[in-house]
């Protein structure tokens, strides 16, 4: 939190960057997106196994994805264009739901994928896309990066208030393990866009406070507090105020979420932040203290970081290719290091893993920050 | 053995013929308030010059035939580290090794470690350097490179980096010991790097700099700080005091000692591994705690029978001054004044057969959760050959009476190069070469 918001002190404060900002994007769901009337649909079935695109072939331009879920396991679905920079993706779909994704392609090649179980690379297919697209000025990459990120935090924010509600019900039922299967769930999508969520100082620390973070008078609220509650007593009896003021806070914290607008600069900050949120506390295994679910928050820290740095893909990628390949390779081992620990569509417990195996996530997670941290020398010189 | 050694007097009751025949290499002793003063060599004008670091503050060359940091006349604080390699390409690990080498240099002359430095650079570049030695001299900073066995063939056997042939074969791990109580996670490593300085921020500041630069090739396996000198390395400087009150180092090998440096410390031509290791040395560390409650408990009389020496001028039992020769023929009543399980006895090159070069620094991390310092000696010798150097000693100190009052910890082994030779020089590039 603290960083974003200091980061956004020191953009204000040195003038030059001023180009950097982006225009306004306003609220920037699907339906701003242009031409959004008329736009071909493109039917999706999604199941357990399979990822059926109705066609592989499309004219550049604006399309709608009606992706459908037939499997029995809640999917995702994403556009990648060039190093798995995402242009669109559409979460949460549960089985037998259908959603719609509006996405502009200009000509070029992309993958589609459906990730059943919302887990791993996804079942891919190539998209290809022909038609006049004029290139893309280097300021509008910039400025591209950051409508690309914004509608990332959007999926997810909108993830995050379905899967609380659903949290928030089990835990009001009295269901502890239903409420123990939604919680990392839930908390992924908060842990995907940390440092955003964490921007606003008021919220987070009722939202996703630890026991004994809070001034004194202060209550112990949020997720933690129920978190609490689930694994070390088992007992709900209390928790459905906590339930109800924790939904209620995820849903205001969703809304002033999709305002945020930001910058190329604050991109490459919050992909480092999120970096440092594994290293300061998934890592050391204290976020998850109860439910020691850490590493579902390690893989989702992981991923919003990555989906950070890929928004500014086409900008980093003619400036310092160099840098951008020892990002993706070290993201690439980031990822499959972490994958060898997923147990069914979650993690091992993070009392399962060794030393030495933490040891070995940890040699990664500097590595890569490494690599993440020179991010932003390179944006702030464009 | 000529020049120092035909200069010195013979030690009590031994001829030097007999003294240096014992192992055919040869001199030290491991905690040593022991080792004899005398046996090796005392410094002399025809010796080499003593490169002193210009007091306190001044820089110490960096390139030269040897590696700074060894017979440099010990500097009074430590940051040791060592490193895990965690990449599998060889590319990787010489990229790190030239950019180490830069930053040596520079860091070694009181600069920067980068060139940009710590805030000249942009307002939204990471600094490439971290800051914290601004404004301080070069305090007599050297950087002191080593390759561990687990470099040249991992534990299981695998040849990570195609360096297995060069492994020369002193290069190995050491044996165990009775009493040794070793943390694996403290021990050993692919890498090390000797940090030493007269001010301990910049000690640290060079050893951070270098784990930053390292990030992704390397992770610090582990660490120790010293902060004070328990050897001398040179005649110019006073003999220190170890945690047990007690000078340290008396009879040290020393860089005076000339021709004794050529046959107990430095690697030689036709030495093993000479193709990359010839002037260089090996380099064996022991985290040795010192059971610091009983020792203080213990009269003055024991403190000196364990030791073999006087606490208060260092001189050996029956002798008057501290560097006057050891003489196990003196005697005490019936008794030897030096007892025949002291330290010094135990330890002395007559009876140890050989010499080694001792850098060590006292330590102390913090305390034991049971109301007791965990604090020592951090060990650490400089040796041609291991084999006829640190273990040859420590083995002779089994019935040691320091043993009661001493654990070793942690134990590492690493082969130290010579020193680059120029501008474009590298650490270890005969190595990769």
């Amino acid at each position: 939190m603290l960083k974003l918001a200091r980061d956004r002190t020191a953009l204000a404060a040195v003038g030059t960057l001023s180009a950097l900002s982006l225009a306004a994007c306003g609220g920037g769901t699907d339906a701003d997106q242009p031409a959004a009337e008329g736009a071909p649909t493109i039917a999706v079935t999604a199941t357990d196994d399979s990822c059926d695109v109705a066609t592989a072939d499309l004219d550049a331009g604006t399309h709608r994805f009606a992706v459908t879920n037939t499997g029995s396991k809640v999917t995702e679905f994403y556009v990648y264009a060039d190093g798995d920079r995402v242009v669109g993706e559409v979460e949460n779909i549960a089985p037998g739901v259908a959603r719609e994704l509006l996405v502009q392609l200009p000509a070029g090649t992309y993958l589609a994928a459906c990730k059943p179980g919302m887990t791993g690379d996804g079942i891919r297919s190539t998209l290809t896309v022909r038609g006049d697209s004029a290139p893309v000025a280097e300021d509008q990459a910039l400025a591209a990066a950051g409508t690309d990120y914004q509608r990332y935090v959007q999926s997810q924010t909108g993830a995050l208030v379905e899967q609380t509600a659903a949290f928030v019900h089990a835990v009001k039922a009295g269901d502890v393990a239903g409420a123990q299967a939604l919680y990392p769930v839930a908390r992924t999508y908060w842990e995907r866009i940390e440092p955003v969520a964490e921007s606003f100082g008021d919220l987070d620390p009722v939202i996703d406070g630890r026991e004994g973070d809070q001034a004194e008078g202060e209550d112990f609220t949020g997720f933690h507090r129920i978190e609490q509650a689930l694994w070390q007593t088992g007992d709900l009896a209390a928790m459905g105020p906590y339930a109800d003021r924790l939904l209620a806070d995820v849903q205001e914290i969703a809304t002033r979420a999709n305002e945020v607008q930001l910058d190329p600069l604050q991109l490459a900050n919050g992909a480092k932040a999120l970096l440092d949120e594994i290293a300061t506390g998934k890592i050391t295994g204290e976020e998850e203290r109860y439910s020691h679910t850490d590493l579902w928050d390690f893989q989702a820290n992981l991923d919003g970081s990555q989906n950070a740095v890929q928004a500014l893909r086409p900008s980093l990628a003619e400036a310092d290719p160099e840098l951008v390949a020892r990002i993706d390779e070290r993201f690439a081992a980031t990822q499959a290091e972490l994958a060898a620990y997923r147990s069914g569509d979650g993690f091992l417990s993070y009392e399962q893993l060794t030393e030495p195996q933490l040891r070995g996530l940890s040699d990664s997670i500097t590595a890569l920050t490494e690599a993440v941290s020179q991010v932003a020398a390179v944006v702030a010189q464009r | 053995m000529t020049g120092a050694a035909d200069r010195e007097r013979p030690s009590g009751g031994l001829s030097r013929r007999r003294f240096f025949g014992l192992a055919g290499a040869g001199a030290g002793g491991v905690l040593a308030a022991g080792v004899a003063g005398g046996a090796i060599g005392r410094a002399t004008a025809a010796d080499a010059p003593v490169t002193d670091p210009a007091g306190a503050t001044g820089a110490v060359p960096f390139p030269g035939p040897h590696q700074a940091g060894i017979v440099t006349p010990a500097q009074d604080r430590l940051h040791f580290v060592a490193f895990d390699v965690i990449t599998e390409r060889r590319d990787e690990l010489v990229g790190m090794l030239k950019a180490w080498t830069d930053a040596a240099r520079r860091m070694t002359a009181g600069q920067d470690a980068g060139e940009v430095g710590a805030v000249a650079g942009g307002q939204y570049a990471v600094p490439d350097d971290t800051g914290e030695a601004l404004g301080l001299p070069p305090s007599g900073l050297t950087l002191t490179i080593g390759f561990g066995p687990t470099l040249f063939t991992t534990a299981d056997g695998t040849d990570r980096f195609g360096l297995a042939a060069r492994r020369p074969a002193p290069l190995a791990e050491l044996p165990a010991f009775p009493g040794d109580a070793l943390d694996p996670a403290r021990s050993g490593g692919d890498l090390c790097v000797q940090a030493c300085a007269d001010d301990p921020q910049v000690a640290v500041h060079a050893i951070r700099n270098l784990c930053r630069l390292g990030a992704g090739t390397v992770g610090v396996r582990w660490s120790q700080l010293g902060f004070g000198r328990t050897s001398s390395t040179s005649s110019a400087q006073a003999t220190p005091r170890n945690l047990f009150g007690f000078k340290d180092g008396t009879g040290n090998l020393k860089s005076e000692n000339g021709a004794a440096l050529d046959r107990f410390l430095w690697v030689g031509e036709q030495d093993p591994g000479a193709d990359w290791l010839a002037g260089g040395s090996y380099l064996v560390t022991r985290r040795i705690r010192m059971r610091i409650e009983p020792w203080d408990t213990a009269t003055l009389a024991d403190q000196e029978q364990t030791i073999g020496r006087t606490k208060g001028s260092g001189a050996p039992l029956g002798q008057a001054a501290e560097f006057d020769p050891v003489d196990f023929t003196v005697t005490a009543g019936t008794q030897p004044a030096i007892p025949r399980n002291s330290h010094v006895f135990l330890a002395h090159p007559a009876n140890a057969g050989t010499a080694i070069l001792r850098r060590g620094y006292s330590f102390v991390d913090g305390s034991d959760g049971l109301g007791r310092l965990d604090a020592g000696l951090f060990f650490i010798a400089y040796q041609r050959d291991p084999g006829t150097g640190f273990v040859q000693v420590q083995r002779n100190l089994r019935s040691d009476a320091m043993n009661e009052y001493i654990q070793h910890t942690s134990s590492a082994v690493f082969a130290c190069p010579p020193g680059v030779t120029g501008p474009g020089d590298w650490w270890g590039r005969a190595l990769f070469s």
